[in-house]
């Protein structure tokens, strides 16, 4: 059978949800393989393997916190080289799309980036891509032997699927561009406790409507009632009212969840780039006219200082 | 010798307008107007900012693209670019990002370059990864993604904030680097600029010039093929009720009918 090599995203270990739904889709296409690289590999095989890895490719080296990419898609590389992979995918984060097209180049694969569906085909893995924010949608197929695609998170299903997930040292020589560029300090980001945005399956975000960083709150107990993640509109990420790291749209994060609520939030065509392809939209907006309505599945016109907080109550109540 | 510093730009089609797709699947360029990707606008803004604090620089901006790709020139011109380099070839058409890359490390070998300068991704392809794969063609450093960029005794250093960590890089020259739209807002062509840009130079080159075959471009140098294009279907209209005081619990209402709560 065909060997799917699936690129482990962690954070110090711990094995990040979309590696896990890589793992549903390569078993569309043939055996999985896990690429781990970094500390931690025993403990990230298991969770690999009950997700259908029947091989874990693994290799640690100080090159993989201390340079920017390049020591990755050496080791990529190699893994290629070791399994002769029909397919190669890696999450839609923004590192690896660049590892994704790197690594394309030195092996002559097609790259596909931030498809939401990628099935077999009679020549070749077929994927699905959303285009111009997601106002088409493509299906796409390479031309080549072999295919390095990137996929957007909740594309796929978490399936339970028990594979050996058995460890093998995988043999990395560096080349020369692997110490080009040094990360010379790293910042971690603090868990706000809350799921990440990416992978979360209810978000709510507020927009330039929310009026204050204080008034964060409201969406933020609104997202708790919810168990969902926060998200903001560049709008209110540039008034300096929630980080950055919480921009939904083109140049901030893509978003997927099953429910997307938008407080405050006009519906900008660079915004809808990034929560276009929610499954249900809901939007509190004082303006009848604003562009969001003709998404929503679910519109209140309202200020959302009335509206927000008695649905963040009704919902606790509905729960309690 | 300068500080010779290569901005690449890209001309797209106006997000505000009717983008789609032309029969062959391919993005249609021709009935639609086209500007210079605002998130290349942060891109020359970095490069003059940085070639303000060199005692001596040269800004080239370059793109690959049709022929009214020229507007995409002028306007970084007028922003304050010193000269501009078309790449432009009716074999281009339909070339994907791999065949992109290629064409652009061609001409940057064929203008010279310390520092090359890239948006963070365009705004119409958005895939975000040609300034990676130019670091890989041109076999330099990639110092991408950053939200804060200078350069200095021959190297680049900068910020760049992901999903985990927020890191500081460093590089040396040449290198190839992206920034982001949090690196600072791009200034407003002036009149003089304007006027300036017009007497400004603009090479133009096509494939033969930078010694590209055009087997390896185009619809039929891509490694990957667009089959299937459809419009995704309007979502059908939702329900949209006005607060008379009850629009939170009416909400609610709907949640827990969907399976919300
Ligand atoms: C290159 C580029 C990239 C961009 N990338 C992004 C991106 O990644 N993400 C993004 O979001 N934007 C992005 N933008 C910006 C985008 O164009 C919009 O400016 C932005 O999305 C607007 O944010 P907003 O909806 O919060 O604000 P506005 O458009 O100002 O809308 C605020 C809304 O709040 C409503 N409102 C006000 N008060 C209340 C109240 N009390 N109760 C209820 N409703 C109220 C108003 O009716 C209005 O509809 C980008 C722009 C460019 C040019
Ligand atoms: C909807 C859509 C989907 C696509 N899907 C694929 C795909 O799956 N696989 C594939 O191989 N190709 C694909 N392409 C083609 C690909 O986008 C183009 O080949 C493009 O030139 C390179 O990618 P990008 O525009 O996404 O650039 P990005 O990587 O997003 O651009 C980053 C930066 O590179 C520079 N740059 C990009 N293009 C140019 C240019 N022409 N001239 C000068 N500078 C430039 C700019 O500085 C820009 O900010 C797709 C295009 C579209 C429109």
């Amino acid at each position: 059978m065909t060997d799917i090599l699936v690129y482990v995203d962690h954070v110090d270990g711990a094995v990040r949800k979309p590696t896990l739904e890589l793992l549903t889709l390569a078993r569309r296409l043939g055996e999985p393989v896990a690429v781990y690289l970094g500390a931690g590999a025993q403990a990230a095989a298991r969770i690999l393997g009950d997700n259908g890895a029947v091989k874990v490719l693994a290799h640690d080296a100080p090159e993989y916190t201390d340079y920017l990419v390049a020591p990755k898609v050496d080791a990529l590389q190699a893994a290629c080289a070791a399994v002769s992979p029909a397919a190669v995918l890696l999450p839609s984060s923004a590192e690896a799309k660049e590892i994704a097209a790197r690594l394309a180049l030195r092996v002559g694969a097609g790259l596909v980036t931030d498809a939401v569906d990628v099935e077999a085909g009679p020549e070749g893995p077929v994927t699905t891509q959303s285009a111009f924010a997601a106002a088409f949608t493509t299906r796409s197929r390479v031309t080549r032997d072999i295919a390095v695609i990137t996929v957007k998170p909740n594309s796929a299903p978490v399936e339970a699927a028990p594979a050996a997930g058995t460890i093998e040292e995988l043999a990395v020589v560096f080349s020369d561009q692997a110490t080009g560029t040094r990360i010379t300090s790293r910042t971690r980001r603090e868990s706000t406790g809350r799921p990440e945005l990416t992978e979360a399956e209810t978000v709510v975000a507020g927009g330039r409507g929310v009026n204050g960083a204080e008034n964060f709150r409201i969406i933020e107990a609104l997202a708790d009632s919810l168990g969902a993640a926060v998200g903001a509109s560049r709008a209110a990420v540039d008034s300096g009212w929630y980080p950055h790291a919480h921009q939904i749209g083109q140049t901030g994060k893509s978003v997927s969840p099953q429910l997307y609520v938008a407080a405050g939030i006009s519906g900008a065509i660079q915004h809808r780039a990034g929560m276009q392809t929610s499954k249900t939209i809901v939007a509190i907006n004082k303006d009848a006219e604003a562009p969001i309505f003709d998404l929503a599945d679910y519109g209140v016109v309202g200020d959302l200082f009335e509206v927000v907080p008695r649905l963040t109550e009704e919902i606790r109540a509905r729960k309690a | 010798m300068p500080l010779r510093i290569a901005v690449c730009v890209k001309y797209v089609p106006d997000a505000t307008g009717g983008r789609h797709f032309a029969d062959d699947s391919t993005v249609d360029r021709e009935d639609v107007d086209g500007l210079l990707s605002e998130l290349d606008e942060y891109a020359v803004e970095q490069a003059l900012q940085i070639a303000d604090e060199s005692d001596d620089a040269e800004i080239t901006v370059l793109t690959v693209g049709p022929e009214d790709a020229k507007e995409a020139l002028r306007k970084a011109l007028s922003m304050g670019a010193d000269r501009a380099v078309h790449v432009e070839d009716d074999d281009l058409h339909g070339t994907d990002a791999l065949g992109t890359s290629l064409v652009l490390a061609k001409a940057l070998e064929h203008i010279g370059y310390d520092l090359v300068v890239c948006g963070m991704a365009s705004t119409d392809g958005a895939m975000g990864v040609l300034p990676a794969l130019l670091a890989e063609r041109l076999d330099v450093p990639q110092a991408t993604l950053l939200s804060e960029v200078s350069v200095a005794d021959g190297q680049v250093t900068g910020r760049r904030d992901s999903d985990a960590a927020s890191e500081r890089l460093q590089a040396s020259l040449p290198a190839v680097v992206s920034v982001t739209d949090q690196s600072g807002e791009a200034r407003y062509p002036s009149f003089k600029g304007i006027m300036a840009a017009k007497k400004k130079p603009v090479e133009s080159l096509d494939l033969s010039d930078l010694g590209i075959d055009s087997d390896e471009v185009g619809l039929k140098g891509a490694w990957t093929a667009v089959e299937a294009v459809a419009e995704r279907q309007a979502r059908t209209a939702g329900t949209i009720v006005n607060d008379e005081g009850d629009g939170g619990k009416q909400l609610a209402e709907f949640l827990a009918a969907q399976k919300y709560i």
